[in-house]
């Protein structure tokens, strides 16, 4: 029980170059609280995000994957997002079809404004992925 | 209006000639078919343009040693052919073809494609061994009777797309009682009307037998529905590994499949290589490591991939040497994620692959 209670997820979070990562700047300049989980990594655009970089994240012991980008129709490059959403709803398909906790995947549209947003997406989903629990596949040596 | 030629003579052998006027009349300047090289089996897909070399084309054989999809674009690649060329293929090439033409890895323009109702082909390996040739008769009789065969590839069991779609002529297979007596080329397009003017045979009015194929095709979905619930359920991360754990890492599957076309596989690349420090730190972090290391990611990497497209060909498992159950997983996942985009793939040129292309207004529910 005790484990339980001070267990910090590893969160990978794919935040996009122009709206998400200067949101998550807000958050951070706004002195919003949100858990440590969160490993950031910066690209260019949600739509950078192969379903493999995802995959791998999952299958390398990452106790969830969070992808984030511009909201719809305010993509710097036009339509990227619109792509993301559809690969994403893809993966989540592969996942549920093969019996993988699609839970542990999060996407989310957070603009350079709503740092409190981030902070929130952050802590929500950390919470979520405390209630699932550890990845499995970080001790399974058979991948 | 009349949409077939009809031509009376044993259904091979009739089509065999047609593909020899074909070239003989200068109509088209190369014949791609499946052609005997040998005894027991032994045929390959071929591209032909003296007559003679068509005396030992088999353009219905039941086996697909490649498919033919990949070998057209391989053709095509880089442009349509120079010079009109016919080629039979079965639907699933078709198929995969059409998908590949979306990706721009081939041309369409100059080929005159010829296909079938198809009655599935049988494992590569009973090629190897010889005992497809005495499976050939009982095929044929269970084409015209409309069954489905034994000894069957699992994906052609469980396959319902067996009708082609965007042929330009369609030859009556499945259901054609007379198929040693009569053969029926179904005009679908005015490219195909053009191929058949002034050809040996007599233009009448023919359709498939609908019921009949209607009737195949619920026995088919009957064995699909089987085939995917039968077998072992895949649930979670313990199931995979039982599966994919024996994976020998030959990337074959890979290499036959139609819809994966990259010269340079990112599986194969410096980028995914294990480098001797990264088992060590991977040893230290897990406790252990599979050797090579790596299958599941490469297995579901490639669904990901190649699943929006994948025609259940079947060549994946055909030639996977340690026999995972890859149609199954393929198929079945690659269904489920058409479903969701209401797409088949290869049935239409026009439509576009659901991944480079959007809604606005659509899957809402998946933002959180």
């Amino acid at each position: 029980m005790k484990k339980d209670d001070i267990f910090l997820p590893k969160i990978l979070t794919f935040l996009c170059n122009w709206c998400s990562y200067a949101g998550a700047d807000l958050a951070g300049t706004s002195r919003l609280q949100y858990p440590a989980s969160i490993l950031p990594v910066r690209v260019m655009c949600s739509s950078r995000v192969d379903p493999l970089l995802i995959l791998r994240a999952f299958l390398n012991g990452f106790d969830g994957v969070l992808v984030t980008g511009c909201h719809l129709g305010d993509c710097h490059y036009q339509e990227g997002n619109y792509y993301t959403r559809r690969r994403f709803v893809m993966l989540k398909k592969v996942f549920d079809s093969l019996g993988l906790e699609s839970d542990r995947l999060r996407l989310s549209w957070v603009s350079a404004a709503e740092g409190q947003k981030y902070a929130k997406v952050a802590t929500e989903f950390t919470q979520k992925i405390r209630e699932l629990g550890e990845n499995s596949s970080k001790n399974k040596i058979f991948l | 209006m009349a949409n077939a030629l009809k031509i009376t003579k044993n259904t091979e052998e009739s089509v065999r000639e047609f593909l020899k006027i074909l070239l003989e009349k200068r109509k088209v300047k190369g014949v791609f078919t499946l052609k005997k090289i040998g005894k027991n089996g032994a045929v390959t897909y071929s591209l032909i343009t003296k007559s003679d070399e068509l005396n030992d084309a088999v353009p219905f054989y039941p086996l697909m040693p490649t498919n033919a999809g990949k070998l057209l674009s391989r053709i095509t690649r880089n442009g349509s052919t120079t010079e009109p060329v016919a080629v039979i293929v079965k639907p699933c090439e078709l198929r995969a073809f059409i998908e590949l033409v979306k990706r721009e890895q081939g041309h369409f323009e100059n080929l005159y494609i010829i296909s079938s109702t198809c009655g599935g082909v049988y494992p590569l390996k009973t090629a190897t061994d010889g005992t497809i040739e005495k499976n050939l008769s009982d095929y044929w009789d269970a084409v015209k009777k409309g069954e489905i065969n034994q000894d069957l590839r699992p994906a052609c069991t469980a396959c319902t797309e067996f009708t082609p779609y965007g042929a330009d002529i369609t030859v009556d297979l499945i259901g054609n009682t007379e198929l040693e007596k009569k053969c029926f080329l179904l005009l679908n397009t005015k490219k195909g009307e053009e191929l058949v003017q002034d050809m040996k045979g007599e233009l009448v009015d023919r359709d498939f037998d609908k019921e009949k194929l209607k009737k195949f095709y619920a026995k088919r979905e009957k064995a699909k529905n089987q085939f995917f619930n039968e077998n072992t359920k895949i649930n979670g991360l313990d199931d995979l590994i039982k599966i994919f754990g024996r994976c020998i890492g030959c990337h074959g599957c890979s290499k036959v499949c139609p819809i994966c076309y990259c010269t340079l596989c990112m599986f194969d690349s410096s980028n995914l290589e294990y480098k001797p420090s990264k088992y060590e730190s991977e040893v230290r972090q897990r406790g252990g490591l599979k050797i090579p290391p790596g299958t599941i990611y490469y297995h579901l990497g490639r669904l990901t991939h190649v699943g929006i497209s994948c025609v259940g060909c079947g060549s994946c498992e055909d030639v996977c040497p340690v026999n995972i159950p890859l149609t199954l997983i393929f198929k079945k996942v690659g269904e489920s994620m058409q479903q969701i985009f209401e797409y088949i793939p290869g049935k239409n040129i026009t439509e576009k692959i659901p991944l480079v292309t959007y809604n606005e207004e659509e899957y809402t529910e998946i933002e959180g």
